[in-house]
């Protein structure tokens, strides 16, 4: 996130930084709307492995490998998202973020 | 060896260690130093009363059993925490602008404030919460077991001790869950309490983790090679399990009534949820990051047919490390506690707000201001509940016989209040959703979830083994875990598809083809766009309100002490001009949160309603309002139409009344001038025939001349009936036209002629005969009548000195119009109005008329259809006759 918008120069225009503001947090907010899809996604992907069928099965200590790891991605891209989004709405407290947010 | 009394001692001191978290949040809090209490790390902590004794035991067991599977559980909830900006945000701003008190409240708030649907819920979460609180016993118990193999002095029965535990977690939950009623209290201290349990029990948890990782294995290289050299050891999933559990979680860790608890009610703050969205899921993920290594330990080290639900207590004590152990037990207390305290608070909340307050309300007359003690109700109501509740636990284990696994009793509980979810996310996104198709799917899920899961997982007791092996009577279609024939699937799959299935199918069917009532509708449109609108809820206007009825109230709920604390508070912040606080919007909403904390959203509202007098406008009000004024305005119009009948009738009544008046006067008049018309001729014809029936001597002469007064005084009376009669036939309506055609030339030639005839008078009359040719059809005697009597009335009044009486007819517009006018002096101006009327005379009696001749005159003119009229300014006395012209075939 720029932080450019937290002062601004009195010659610029305020126009274009909140502009670009508003688009940068929109795509945020795709993101993060996103975000449970893929967690879906990689949580099937285990369906997909193979039965285990004598020893050439799926190792279970590389299944827990991807599984909290696939976990720790998830709670990662979330922390950054409640970051930006912290930041995103305490920098426009005026506004209505709601408004703002829900398209 | 740590004995059970120890074990005893130690849950006891813990128990303690909680009220005093409890106490010192609670103090802090109202010495307003808790800023932190209400912090995004307690709201996440909070959430983590979904990790109950069955995640603390029984995910190690499962994983014992299934491998991975047990990590399903955890997933459902991170999903649902990381789409925090599309569920849970909007049930939370819900939640809060509504003011939820439960689940149950949100979905009967939702669809149109429906206490059945609210009973709904409160039954199925009491239902679905029965094997939950079964399980928290279950695990206490086993732990409590494992101990007292170990002990030495075997004084341990385990039937004994499951009733020990429940009992003392029922007192437990009513001492916590229903220590005082306010809101605000009760929540710092229980929120922070079950914090510090969900740090208790991360903590042991890790702790054995580290210790089985580093302590036994040996590191995380060698741990990982013996978990793939152990029985689980490849990766050995069934699918339709590991989709249906991550959905199941993810469905109940929204719906069950403990996490509604903390998640939505308690929540101070909504952009605690984007910190919980990461925060929470890294919980989780640390809680069930040591539980696979924990079960291949213990796989590996315990003796085979030892409970792998115990693996959590028995690994650590099976290596003498007795103090993680007891670490190990205190966690899984922890976690038994707090579900427990939480679960109870939520239920017996649902159960005293939506089962007894409605049935205690309205049993008691006057709703508002009640007599006696509200908060004994409540508290009694919640405690009991809660001993209610603990007591289904306590059957439900009994009769499940205590033997079945963990983890599949809590998956049981959880498909139980997963079906409520088709009603919950159907409201919040589905304005079409209706309380019809909420009612009509909760009903189906849960009779299914019923039958197919609840009733089989308690054994043969309530269902017995033929009904599960061939179906009740014998239809191989019913049976509990192969509904319509479809066999080989896992039991749980089986009953929680179809339940959910056929819910959510039953749910929008019933929602297309209902139609909801416009509370509902207004409901829906507030739920689906709750950001739209109503960030605030709705606030009183507090008028009218009364301070003192509101203190006596309050008095009544909080008790005397804090209902006055609170009231002195206000007021003080109001100014401190007075004892009680003026009844602003702002102080009646929170007294009203105040009481809503005590006795429930929908109660404490209606409370206060009404005692402001309902001057917070629900739309029922308006609905009401609405009803009624349209009813005021119908009535009012049969109002106006009526008094607009009356007003005419009492026009016609006065017309009438008037009328009759002057037809009055007018008969008293008449009988008054008849007499006096009568009594004259007959006062001269008596005198003169007393004079000569008295008088002896009278002459011939004097004899003679004194019958002929008698006989013109006779001939005048005769004349006078005659026309008095004339009058009345006329009047009455009753005359027979003799109808026949002339001109007017001849009728005024004889009625000329005969007026004049004898007559010593010298009237000239003037006429232009030419003018006269018109025909006429009308009763040519009774115009002739009329035409003499002008003719004579000339004869007699004119008082000119060559009398001559003008004749002139016109032919105007149909009409005849027939002028007489003479040249006398004419009729005064004030006498003209009256010259029609009976028994007017101008200028006295010298003509000896009874005055009848005009009014015969007119009476008749106007049955022939015609009018008669004086004309003023004609230079002496003018009559104009208008008499209709002949018809057309008589002109021809």
């Amino acid at each position: 996130m720029s932080n450019g918008g937290d002062r601004q120069p009195p010659g610029v225009r305020p126009s274009l930084f909140l502009e670009r503001q508003s688009y940068r947090r929109r795509r945020l907010m795709d993101a993060a709307r996103l975000l449970p899809i893929l967690g879906a996604a990689l949580i099937a992907i285990p369906l997909l492995w193979p039965e285990s069928e004598g020893d050439n099965g799926v190792p279970l200590s590389s299944a827990m490998f991807y599984i909290f790891f696939c976990w720790g991605l998830l709670i990662g891209v979330s922390l950054i998202f409640g970051f930006a989004a912290r930041r995103s709405a305490s920098r426009d407290d005026a506004e209505s973020d709601a408004d703002k947010w829900q398209r | 060896m740590a004995t059970l009394n120890v074990l005893i001692l130690v849950c006891l001191g813990y128990v303690v260690l909680l009220f005093g978290v409890a106490f010192a949040a609670d103090r802090l809090a109202a010495a307003g130093k808790g800023a932190w209490l209400r912090s995004p790390l307690i709201y996440t902590l909070s959430l983590s009363i979904y990790c109950t004794a069955w995640t603390f035991y029984g995910a190690v067991g499962n994983a014992a059993r299934s491998g991975l599977e047990f990590v399903t559980i955890y997933l459902g909830p991170t999903l649902v925490m990381i789409s925090w900006w599309w569920g849970l945000r909007k049930l939370v701003r819900v939640g809060r602008s509504q003011r939820v008190t439960s689940i149950a409240d949100l979905i009967s708030s939702r669809y149109g404030k429906s206490n059945t649907l609210a009973i709904g819920v409160t039954i199925l979460a009491v239902l679905g919460g029965t094997p939950y609180i079964a399980l928290q016993l279950q695990s206490i118990t086993l732990s409590f077991s494992i101990f007292a193999e170990a002990d030495p002095t075997g004084l341990y029965r385990e039937g004994s001790s499951v009733f020990w535990v429940a009992a003392g977690l029922a007192v437990f939950a009513i001492l916590f869950g229903t220590r005082n009623l306010d809101a605000n209290e009760r929540h710092h201290g229980v929120v922070t309490a079950i914090a510090v349990e969900s740090v208790v029990k991360l903590f042991a948890l890790l702790a054995v983790g580290i210790f089985v990782v580093w302590g036994i294995a040996g590191g995380v290289e060698p741990m990982m090679d013996r978990i793939d050299a152990s029985e689980i050891g490849q990766w050995n999933v069934d699918a339709g399990r590991w989709t249906t559990f991550v959905f199941l979680s993810a469905a109940a860790f929204v719906c069950l009534p403990r996490m509604f608890q903390v998640m939505v009610v308690e929540n101070a703050d909504e952009a605690h949820l984007r910190t919980a969205a990461w925060a929470f899921p890294l919980y989780l993920l640390l809680m069930s990051l040591f539980v696979v290594p924990i079960a291949v330990v213990g796989l590996d080290l315990l003796p085979d047919g030892s409970n792998p639900d115990l693996f959590v207590l028995t690994v650590p004590l099976s290596q003498g490390n007795e103090w993680l152990a007891m670490l190990s037990f205190i966690g899984g207390f922890s976690s038994a506690t707090s579900m427990v305290i939480v679960t109870a608070m939520a239920l017996s909340t649902m159960v005293s707000n939506h089962v007894v307050m409605p049935i205690w309300l309205s049993t008691q007359e006057g709703g508002g201001s009640v007599s006696g003690d509200v908060r004994n109700v409540v508290l009694m109501a919640r405690r009991v509940s809660i001993a209610v509740i603990m007591a289904f636990g306590y059957y439900y284990y009994r009769l499940s016989g205590g033997g079945a696994a963990l983890a599949s009793i809590g998956l049981v509980a959880f498909a139980g209040i997963s079906q409520i979810l088709p009603a919950l996310v159907g409201g919040l996104f589905w304005r079409g959703a209706t309380r019809t198709g909420a009612l009509v799917g909760l009903t189906t899920g849960f009779l299914l979830w019923i039958y197919t899961l609840l009733l089989p997982g308690m054994g043969g007791v309530l269902m017995t083994d033929s009904v599960l092996q061939h179906g009740p009577f014998g239809l191989g279609w019913l049976r509990p875990q192969a509904l319509f024939g479809i066999e080989g699937m896992d039991p749980m799959v089986h009953a929680v598809m179809w339940s959910l299935s056929l819910n959510t199918m039953a749910f929008c069917v019933a929602s297309l083809l209902s139609f909801p009532s416009p509370l509902e509708r207004l409901q829906g449109a507030q739920f689906v766009n709750v950001f739209d609108h109503s960030v605030a809820p709705r606030g009183w206007s507090g008028s009218v309100a009364q301070s003192e009825d509101l203190m006596i109230m309050t008095q009544r709920i909080l008790g005397a002490g804090p209902a006055q604390e609170f009231f002195q508070a206000e007021a003080q912040q109001q100014g401190g001009r007075t004892r009680l606080p003026e009844p602003t919007p702002v102080f009646l909403e929170r007294l009203e949160r105040e009481l809503s904390g005590s006795v429930g959203a929908a109660t404490a509202h209606a409370m206060i309603g009404q005692i402001v007098g309902g001057s917070s406008v629900s739309v029922e009000d308006l609905l009401a309002v609405a009803d009624e004024s349209a009813q005021l305005l119908e009535y009012s119009s049969q109002l106006e139409v009526k008094s607009a009948e009356l007003s005419r009738t009492a026009r016609q009544l006065r017309e009438a009344n008037t009328k009759l008046t002057q037809i009055s006067e007018q008969k008293d008049s008449f009988l008054s001038q008849v007499s006096h018309e009568l009594r004259t001729p007959m006062t001269s014809i008596r005198a003169f025939s007393e004079i000569m029936r008295d008088t002896d001597g009278l002459s011939v002469q004097e004899q003679t001349r004194y019958a002929a007064i008698i006989h013109d005084e006779a001939l005048r009376l005769t004349r006078l009936l005659d026309d008095l009669l004339d009058l009345s036939v006329l009047e009455s309506g009753r005359v027979s036209l003799n109808m026949g055609g002339d001109t007017l030339r001849s009728v005024l030639d004889r009625a000329v002629s005969s007026a004049l005839a004898g007559g010593s008078h010298t009237l000239t009359v003037r006429r232009s005969i030419a003018s006269e040719r018109l025909p006429l059809h009308t009763d040519l005697d009774r115009l002739g009548q009329v035409f003499i009597n002008l003719i004579t009335n000339a004869q007699k009044y004119c008082d000119a000195d060559e009398p001559v009486l003008t004749i002139s007819a016109h032919d105007v517009g149909g009409q005849v119009v027939v002028d007489f006018t003479d040249n006398g002096s004419g009729i005064p101006p004030e006498a003209q109005s009256m010259v029609f009327e009976k028994f007017a005379r101008i200028g006295g009696d010298k003509a000896g008329g009874a005055g009848l001749g005009l009014a015969i005159c007119r009476e008749i003119i106007q049955r022939l259809g015609g009018e008669i009229t004086y004309l003023p300014g004609q230079g002496g006395a003018a009559f104009r006759v208008r008499v209709p012209l002949a018809y057309r075939q008589a002109a021809q």
